[in-house]
């Protein structure tokens, strides 16, 4: 926070100074158009931001250009046909979308998976959160000009995807969740290499806690930059390590009541009080390290049993409203399933974290530097198949 | 996983929780509460238009700090899946909003409600339109769930971004999607779609044009089973008869 205030200070000083020496300035605004094909977006998102000089007047952000109509979709879908269609909404923990959609309809059906099915749903969960994070913590790096951070996320991401990939066979877009269960049990010498995998992450973590934390041009360009007090983040729709970075201590995982397996573990929510780009990437960091000893109990306490509920052939849905809610990598995503039985939902509404997360850019743009719009975007961290849907 | 008498014990605390809550909306709106509903732990609560911001401000006071989302529901009948669209190309409109009961005779036995009429979902409803919006404390850790009904011909109701920002891009969506106008917002234009798109494609009258083409994927794999599939027993059976 300091650093901003200074930067503000200076600023507002060398106006108050050129006032006294009755020197008017003459300023222009312009206007820079950032995207829709820009880096630090994850996709195609638009920014118009009105400059004064090197400080931003007012943002734009322009979304939808990859709007899909998702929730248009659904509504002439099967239930089992939705779990497709979802995976491509945050397509970097895919297996994390799929989760509150089944939640959802089974809380309707009033079916409940057996504890081996909720324990490798949650596996598959905190997998899917190791493998979008680890490329924020790597991109964030590049962003701000450091080349290697990246390169070591794409290498260590790698182990992760593969091991999603060899017990779902999707590497991206696992579709592995179904009502009642999940599709198949784990494949024989899984559980040592997920150990593996677990470690060397935890070895890149640390590797890029070394790298960045104490750089010195790391530290100036994110400390104090893109400061979101807690309530003005809340009243947003903040959520996710966005808004613990504030402050705030809630995380889904640990506050809603939820039948998948986290009670169970012993692991850490990690806030961080000062709300800056810092901030957001040090609990991204923590949150990730935490989700590798989370993957470590889960493989070690991990229930025998049948993995599949028993559910009718052909699903149907009775009639009723349910609303499903979890901890994904990029925040709350929730939804909202309308159904009036048979078999596809009547309306379903998506809510995911991006779309929240991003609707607070305008706000906090306003008075920042060019060169913090890059930091600000990347920190908050979307992707813009969760803006877009 | 808890065995089942606690966590049937967590239930029942959790709706105590919720008809807590209920209550003192209550006393704090007072008759702009026109309907509530309570299941497994979440609440439903049904405000009349004009109190809805009222609402959002007395939900702000009590401590919901979260803004969650905010959308709307078009509660005309829809009649997917269809499968007569098969069997009758051209006869009902997949997306077909006033069409002859299809269900009746497709070859499902669904619950379904018979086309025509509006069924609305929990806690109650009047018209065709109604906007939903969920907000969360942090503080309590409850969420509840706001719904209010809308004119049929010309939806409107005041916008939330005085009392919640997050409602900002929200309400830019569902007027896009549903024409809903949110009074007093300062910029409604449309967030996803071109400013030239005409129509509103949430609504149940808009057709998907995709489905139109084609009719529904999914159809092959339903025709090969009896429509008696209630019992898992029975579903199982011939299930088991199709993999041999």
């Amino acid at each position: 926070m300091a650093v901003a205030d200074q930067q503000r200070v200076s600023y507002i000083a060398s106006q108050a100074a050129d006032i006294r020496l009755n020197v008017e300035l003459q300023t222009e605004e312009m206007t820079l158009n950032l995207g829709p094909q820009h880096p630090a977006t994850h996709g195609t998102l638009r920014i118009i931001a009105r400059l004064d000089g090197e400080q931003v007047v007012k943002a734009d952000v322009v979304c939808g250009y990859m709007h899909r109509g998702y929730e248009k979709l659904t509504e002439v879908r099967t239930y089992p046909q939705i779990t497709t269609l979802i995976n491509r909404i945050d397509w970097l923990s895919s297996f994390a979308n799929e989760v509150p959609f089944i939640l959802a309809a089974e809380d309707l059906m009033e079916v409940e998976a057996p504890p081996r099915a909720q324990w490798i749903r949650t596996l598959f969960f905190e997998l899917s959160r190791i493998a979008n994070i680890t490329l924020f913590i790597g991109e964030m790096g590049v962003q701000l000009g450091a080349i290697t951070p990246v390169f070591f996320a794409f290498r260590d991401r790698e182990y992760v995807l593969n091991l999603i990939e060899s017990a779902t066979g999707g590497r991206f877009h696992p579709n592995f969740d179904r009502i009642g269960g999940i599709k198949d049990d784990l494949p024989k010498g899984w559980i040592a290499e997920t150990k593996d995998a677990m470690r060397r992450i935890r070895g890149y973590c640390d590797e890029l806690e070394d790298l960045l934390m104490g750089n010195e041009i790391f530290e100036a360009r994110t400390r104090g930059v893109g400061v979101i007090p807690a309530e003005v983040g809340l009243s947003y729709g903040l959520s996710g390590a966005n808004i613990r970075a504030s402050g705030v201590d809630w995380d889904l995982r640990r506050d809603a009541p939820s039948p998948l397996a986290w009670k169970e573990l012993d692991w850490k929510v990690w806030t961080h009080p000062d709300g800056d780009s810092f901030a957001r990437y040090w609990v991204r960091l923590q949150e990730t390290r935490e989700a590798t000893k989370m993957v470590d109990q889960l493989l070690d306490g991990l229930p025998s049993g049948p993995i599949q509920a028993k559910v009718p052939r052909i699903i149907k849905v009775p009639a009723g409203e349910a609303w499903c809610h979890t901890e994904n990598p990029l925040g709350e995503m929730g939804y909202y399933i309308v159904s009036q039985g048979g078999l596809g939902p009547f309306r379903v509404k998506i809510r995911s974290a991006s779309f929240h997360n991003v609707s607070i850019t305008p706000w906090l743009l306003e008075g920042v530097y060019v060169p913090d719009i890059i930091t600000i975007l990347s920190s908050l961290y979307f992707i813009l198949g969760d803006i877009d849907r | 996983m808890s065995s089942a008498d606690p966590a049937a014990g967590a239930t029942k605390a959790t709706d105590d929780r919720q008809q807590a809550l209920l209550e003192d909306l209550t006393t704090r709106l007072g008759d702009a509460v026109i309907g509530s509903h309570i299941r497994t732990g979440d609440l439903w609560v049904r405000i009349r238009r004009e109190d809805w911001l009222r609402a959002a401000q007395e939900c702000k006071a009590m401590s919901f700090d979260y803004f969650c989302h905010l959308s709307g529901i078009d509660w005309l009948p829809h009649t997917w899946p269809n499968p007569k669209v098969i069997e009758a190309p051209g006869a009902v409109d997949a997306e077909g909003t006033d069409a002859s009961p299809p269900e009746a005779e497709a070859g499902f036995e669904t619950d379904e409600p018979s086309s025509g009429e509006i069924v609305t979902g929990f806690a109650g409803g009047d018209t065709r339109f109604q906007v939903l919006a969920r907000l969360y404390s942090t503080v309590r850790h409850i969420g509840v769930t706001l719904k209010a009904d809308l004119d049929d011909v010309a939806p409107s109701i005041q916008t939330w971004t005085g009392e919640y920002p997050g409602a900002d891009w929200c309400e830019r969506e569902t007027y896009e999607m549903y024409g809903f106008d949110f009074i007093g917002h300062p910029n409604l234009i449309k967030l996803y779609l071109p400013g030239e798109f005409e129509g509103f494609p949430l609504r149940k009258d808009f057709p998907l044009l995709a489905r139109e083409v084609k009719p529904w994927p999914g159809l092959v794999d339903v025709e090969l089973f009896p429509s008696t599939y209630e019992d898992p027993a029975e579903a199982a059976a011939p299930a088991a008869e199709e993999g041999a």
